[in-house]
């Protein structure tokens, strides 16, 4: 049973909120993908999905098959005997290219943070990132984990049509984006590996909760597993 | 069977192609999509006898014209009060017709009503993504939107005149106030502005789309200001951005977002709201989570009576008036021994 005793908030007819904490903290977010995770092994009756974010996860339901209460003792139960420790994602490698054309904002960032971009790039690739949550469009997987000496706060102005595959980072989160569209956050890269992977089994890169390790390419290999990925 | 052809000789903005929706990908940022008015969309269906709700068109304001190349198929248009031109007639949405090659069929918006659903007795061919034709309409993924200049096709094309004519329209459905069971974020709103929200009168701006509907009304304040972990939504929520100003989330809602959420509008109650136009009023009420089960419950029973209603082929004039004959001159025990 997790410290906190966690809240349990009934959303319309359709769905429960399990809250862990009302900020943000690893512990919450651990919980969260071990509730998860134990949702899947050991649904309810009338389970349609379960939506993990930072501190609380969503359950919706069939509203014909079960109802509130049901779905609250189910997470009770699975809540009693779930063990936080034991979840831990995998691991997945993201390519990114750091040409200065790809990230035009590698330059800001440096005198931002008084780095030379090299360290900028070196810092970026240095990070521990983990699924957080998907939001904001389909693919948009939100990575915790951004080094400390890099962490710079959103534009004042979204940038428009910044092209899908970019990697952006603010604050302590970065992104590989899967459409093209405006954006407040730093664009430091683009990467050929796509979070829409297209694979009918396997149609999203990541899970909530998987570790995510970038790895640098030059524009010559990134140019042609561009055109791979797109023939694939 | 044959194929049915259309070109698209005009459609206004966000009319798309949308089936059932895709359930189960909203941990993958993708709501489920589908139709805005899901009785509407069912009912289209159901009279032509479609035993799938498969992919249908769904028509905005802006309306669509559409020209039949080849074949003919039998139609179904719902939702709303839209007007159905066809063969120089005109009538109102909830109604069968047959459209054949050269024929012109054009659905613009009426008296009342945002949305409209075009549904063939036949198979739309459509753009899948993730096992489903509902487009995403903010990413584009799925069916897609109709354009004007596309070309459109129904295969297995059915021509259907037992079911011709109109649709009788779903009486079961609630009108009154909005329903809502508040929160889960309703803590961090400012003392009285719950209260606020379920008492004030709320108008439906020009700022409503797939996504959500922006209102106009009283504001509603925060606490403080805070910043709130980004969490999960649910269609149907109500949230409630800095300068206080409530949005209801409808098909294609982010799947996570920071603004607190005053209140969740309960499953059966979006479609009618869907249903609202721009400068259209409204009034919330709150419901315990209980009577909102109880109330869906009654409601999608109630809805599938209705289906299953509308579903019934009404048959030829000439089978209907020998239905009529025989069932009022038939007695119990001939239904039972027949039987």
């Amino acid at each position: 049973m997790p410290e906190h005793a966690p809240k349990f908030d009934a959303i319309a007819d359709h769905a429960v909120l399990v809250g862990f904490a009302d900020t943000i903290s690893e512990e919450a977010h651990a919980q969260v993908v071990a509730l998860d995770q134990a949702l899947a092994d050991n649904p309810p009756k009338g389970f349609v999905e379960a939506v993990p974010a930072l501190v609380n996860l969503l359950v919706s339901f069939d509203v014909m098959a079960t109802d509130h209460a049901a779905v609250i003792a189910h997470l009770k139960s699975l809540l009693d005997a779930l063990e936080v420790n034991s979840v831990s994602g995998r691991a997945r490698e993201v390519l990114v290219c750091y040409d200065a054309e790809l990230g035009p904002d590698l330059d800001a960032i440096a005198s931002a943070t008084g780095l030379s971009v090299d360290a900028v790039i070196n810092a970026h690739l240095s990070g521990d990132y983990r699924v957080l949550m998907y939001g904001f469009a389909p693919g948009y997987a939100y990575l915790s984990g951004v080094a400390d000496e890099i962490q710079v706060p959103r534009k004042t102005k979204p940038v428009r049509d910044v092209p899908a595959g970019s990697v952006i980072i603010a604050g302590p989160q970065c992104l590989v984006t899967t459409l093209t569209m405006p954006t407040g956050w730093s664009i430091i890269g683009q990467s050929p590996t796509r979070i829409l992977t297209g694979d009918p089994d396997a149609p999203f890169l990541f899970d909530v909760g998987d570790q995510v390790t970038f790895r640098r390419i030059d524009r010559a290999a990134f140019e042609r597993m561009k055109d791979e990925t797109v023939h694939a | 069977m044959p194929d049915a052809k259309f070109s698209v000789s005009f459609a206004g903005p966000l009319v798309t192609l949308q089936d059932a929706g895709r359930p189960g990908n909203m941990r993958y940022g993708v709501a489920a999509s589908g139709p805005m008015d899901r009785l509407a969309f069912d009912a289209a269906h159901a009279a032509l006898g479609n035993s799938v709700a498969g992919t249908a068109i769904e028509v905005s304001l802006g309306g669509v014209i559409l020209n039949c190349t080849s074949g003919a198929v039998t139609l179904a248009v719902t939702g709303g009060d839209f007007v159905v031109e066809h063969g120089g007639q005109k009538r109102g949405s909830w109604t069968v017709l047959t459209v054949s090659e050269g024929d012109r069929l054009t659905i613009r918006a009426g008296r009342a009503g945002s949305w409209a659903y075009l549904a063939f007795a036949g198979d739309l061919l459509a753009q899948s993504w993730l096992g489903s034709h509902a487009t995403h309409a903010p990413a584009g993924f799925g069916g897609g939107a109709v354009l004007s200049g596309r070309s459109i096709e129904v295969k297995n094309a059915a021509l259907r005149e037992d079911r011709l004519g109109d649709i009788p329209q779903p009486e079961f459905t609630p009108d009154g106030p909005i329903r809502v069971v508040t929160g889960p974020q309703d803590r961090y709103f400012a003392e009285g502005a719950v209260d606020r929200f379920l008492s004030a009168p709320y108008a439906v701006t020009d700022a409503f789309d797939r996504m959500g509907m922006r209102l106009d009304g009283p504001e509603l304040d925060l606490k403080a200001a805070l910043s709130i972990p980004s969490e999960p939504i649910a269609r149907g929520s109500v949230q409630v951005s800095g300068d206080g100003v409530p949005t209801v989330l409808l098909s294609d809602h982010q799947t996570t977002g920071g603004y607190p959420k005053i209140a969740t509008v309960i499953s059966c109650d979006t479609d009618r709201l869907a249903q609202l136009r721009a400068k259209d009023k409204l009034r919330f009420a709150a419901v315990s989570s209980e009577q909102a089960v109880a109330t869906c419950r009654t409601y999608l029973e109630n809805k599938q009576a209705y289906l299953d209603h509308i579903a019934i082929a009404r048959g030829t004039l000439e089978q209907r008036l020998m239905r009529e004959n025989l069932i009022s001159g038939w007695s119990e025990e001939d239904m039972s021994a027949a039987t």
